[in-house]
């Protein structure tokens, strides 16, 4: 009785409740003007029949006089499915015809008769006896007297259009009820399928929420809306997951990668606390900490930033920027230093390109790239050179740092942007290991990628924006 | 100054106390969102320092509560979160300038320095003078004992804004921020390398040192 109920209290019994309704309204108007057309059309009919008749008996009156009539309304009363043909006196008398009687008063009022009336047959007395009163015939008929005071009455039978309303009627009530049960029916399959795969739903979203992060929502072969409605919470789930684990990872990131520098913080504050020292000693060892905590604090930010990247894109955070003014920028920026590294530094970005992104984070990853660049390309060669250029190529953006610098075996190219990988193992290089990871988590953040390629000699670096990404400045 | 610190961290907060103290400043502590900003209604100060994550009220709230009640005075910043656009949640909500912990205190005071001359100075002065230096942001022109010195566009704005706030430290985000408009942590020692250049040009040929390294801070312009 609960399930029936909670049937009857969905969406799709609601639906087909109403939809019943309208149209059980629509077919009821259509049979009763059906019903109402034809009767009218079968009424105009028969009037044009009993015209037809009256002319003809009044041509047989003109021509043989009222003995002559009155044969001529026999031989056509006795036809099979004969019209009614009645010959009365001036009291009303009934002298010829077949009509045995009819209700009374019809006969007293010349002209059409102004609503059906009822009649009997000869010879169907006696079969009609027993008979219910609203068994006899109805009729329509028109009267009228003939110069010496006979009565003459034709009309016609209203059996078959009062048939014909019977079966519409019918029709009407037999259609309706059908529908009803189909309606019912319907209810309840739909009704019932409608809940299982809820059930099926809700049975899948209690084992998530009880801790099974990787249970999804099941989904069927029909591709209807509830699975698209299942596909996309399932999407949902993968996100949430995706986004679960990547909060997972920055923890342990952060546990891992500050534990080491931290300890070495600690000896060194604890090795300067052992033993004499001088002030100068303590206060070259505090400075030495303040340093180092600022490394620390700089790698810090730079992995929860990584990481914040990583778990994706929001559109809140870009804006329609220039990639040209970018370059200009931070070529501006590097310029000097890279002078003093005896590096030259050029741009080659000779046309606009604007697109959808952070300012902001292009800048720095673009700085960490060309600061690479230079680092590693400085006092490498004959006339060390890193180029920042700007090209549109296949529908990509792409934003390539080239030096000619010692490069990156192409084994190494992919470790590069992994975290904390610095190649070089002796460590000469300032720096977090952290940079290019950065300027990758950049690219990934706006749908695009880091490419590194050889630039023999050298390493050329390219960030590449994706086609959709940006617009042709007009 | 008068320096009102809202933050709920007790040892942060007596940090704070004690170096804006020893700075020179007078600072009031708030622990909580409710009672700073009480205290920021009833009192004058000259500065507000701000944690964006306070007990009871947060930050943001109280600055945005005190700009629609009129209450003009500078406030800076202080925030755990480093989001992509969490800085510029945080001035437009009010907030003069935002500074993500961890940060090193010589870059907060050059903050709150800066911040109070910014609040003092109503008018825009078209022509800025540190000792026989004298710079012309109408005509471009930057001359030093009379004598005309070229400098380039961006060594233009770099200069505009040291003598803007000549005699105050300014660090090195400082100078990325208001001169590049970049608010990263610029890895390398690209910043000195232009303020190298720069103090070549207006130094080369003049006795006396204008541009002054301060250590472990950043530099300050001044005669």
């Amino acid at each position: 009785m609960a399930r029936l109920l909670a049937i009857l209290n969905t969406t799709a019994a609601r639906l087909s409740a109403l939809y019943l309704l309208l149209f059980a309204v629509c077919a009821t108007v259509l049979v009763i003007y059906m019903t109402s057309l034809s009767a009218r059309m079968i009424v105009s009919q028969t009037r044009d029949a009993i015209n037809e008749e009256v002319r003809g008996l009044d041509r047989a009156y003109q021509r043989g006089g009222l003995p002559f009539l009155v044969r001529v309304v026999e031989a056509r009363a006795r036809q099979p499915g004969a019209n009614l043909y009645l010959l009365a006196d001036a009291n009303g008398r009934i002298l010829s015809g077949n009509v045995e009687s009819l209700q009374p008063g019809i006969l007293d009022a010349p002209g059409w008769t102004e609503r059906p009336f009822t009649y009997t047959r000869f010879g169907e007395s006696e079969q009609r006896l027993n008979a219910p009163p609203n068994a006899r015939h109805e009729a329509m008929a028109v009267v009228f007297r003939l110069p010496n005071q006979i009565i003459v009455l034709v009309g016609r039978d209203l059996g078959e259009p009062e048939k014909f309303r019977g079966v519409m009627q019918r029709a009407l009530v037999v259609t309706l009820a059908i529908m009803s049960l189909g309606a019912l029916l319907i209810w309840y399959f739909v009704g019932r399928r409608a809940l299982k795969r809820i059930d099926r739903v809700s049975a899948a979203s209690r084992r998530i929420m009880a801790g099974d992060l990787s249970g999804r929502l099941p989904i069927s072969s029909a591709g209807d809306e509830f699975d698209r409605l299942s596909d996309n919470l399932n999407k949902m789930l993968d996100r949430i997951a995706a986004l679960n684990e990547g909060l997972r990872q920055v923890s342990d990131n952060i546990a891992h990668d500050l534990k080491t520098p931290l300890t070495r913080l600690r000896n060194r504050a604890e090795a300067a606390l052992a033993g004499k020292q001088k002030t100068a000693d303590y206060r070259e060892a505090l400075e030495r900490t303040i340093a180092e905590s600022d490394q620390l604090i700089r790698t810090f930010n730079a992995i929860l930033m990584i990481s914040r990247l990583e778990a994706g894109y929001s559109a809140e955070t870009t804006s329609r920027i220039d990639l040209q003014a970018i370059v200009a920028d931070v070529v501006e920026l590097y310029e000097p230093a890279a002078e003093e590294e005896g590096v030259m530094l050029v741009a080659r970005a000779d046309m606009p390109l604007e697109l959808q992104g952070n300012r902001e984070l292009i800048g720095q990853a673009l700085s960490n790239i060309v600061d690479n660049a230079i680092k590693y390309s400085a006092g490498s060669g004959e006339a060390p050179r890193v180029e920042v250029s700007l090209e549109k190529a296949g529908g990509e953006v792409r934003l390539s740092v080239r030096d000619n610098g010692p490069g990156v075996p192409p084994q190494d190219r992919d470790r590069v942007t992994e975290r904390f990988v610095r190649l070089e193992e002796s460590r000469t290089q300032p720096g977090s290991g952290l940079g290019l990871s950065l300027a990758k988590a950049v690219m990934t953040f706006h749908g695009g990628r880091l490419e590194f390629a050889d630039n023999d000699p050298g390493l050329a670096v390219a960030m590449v924006f994706p086609a959709g990404a940006f617009m042709r400045k007009s | 100054m008068k320096i009102l610190v809202i933050e709920d961290d007790r040892e942060a907060a007596d940090y704070l106390k004690n170096a804006l103290t020893e700075a020179g400043h007078t600072a009031d502590v708030a622990r909580d969102g409710d009672s700073g900003f009480s205290m920021a209604e009833t009192g004058s100060y000259d500065i507000y320092v701000i944690d964006r994550m306070l007990p009871r009220r947060d930050g943001l709230s109280i600055i945005t509560e005190l700009r629609k009640g009129g209450n003009e005075t500078p406030a800076l910043i202080l925030s755990a979160l480093g989001e992509v656009d969490d800085r510029v949640t945080g001035l437009r909500a009010g907030g003069d300038d935002y500074l993500t912990k961890p940060y090193a205190f010589s870059e907060l005071l050059a903050r709150i320095e800066v911040l109070k001359r910014r609040a003092g100075a109503k008018e825009i002065e078209t022509v800025y003078r540190v000792g026989d230096l004298e710079l012309d942001r109408l005509s471009h022109t930057v001359r030093r004992s009379g004598q005309e010195i070229a400098l380039q566009p961006r060594e233009f704005r770099l200069l505009e804004y040291m003598m803007r706030h000549a005699g105050q430290v300014v660090t090195r985000t400082m100078l990325l921020e208001n001169v590049w408009d970049y608010h990263f942590d610029p890895q390398t020692n690209v910043i000195d390398v232009h303020i190298s250049r720069l103090r070549g040009k207006i130094e080369k040929g003049f006795e006396k040192p204008l541009l002054h390294t301060v250590r472990g801070a950043g530099y300050m312009l001044k005669d």
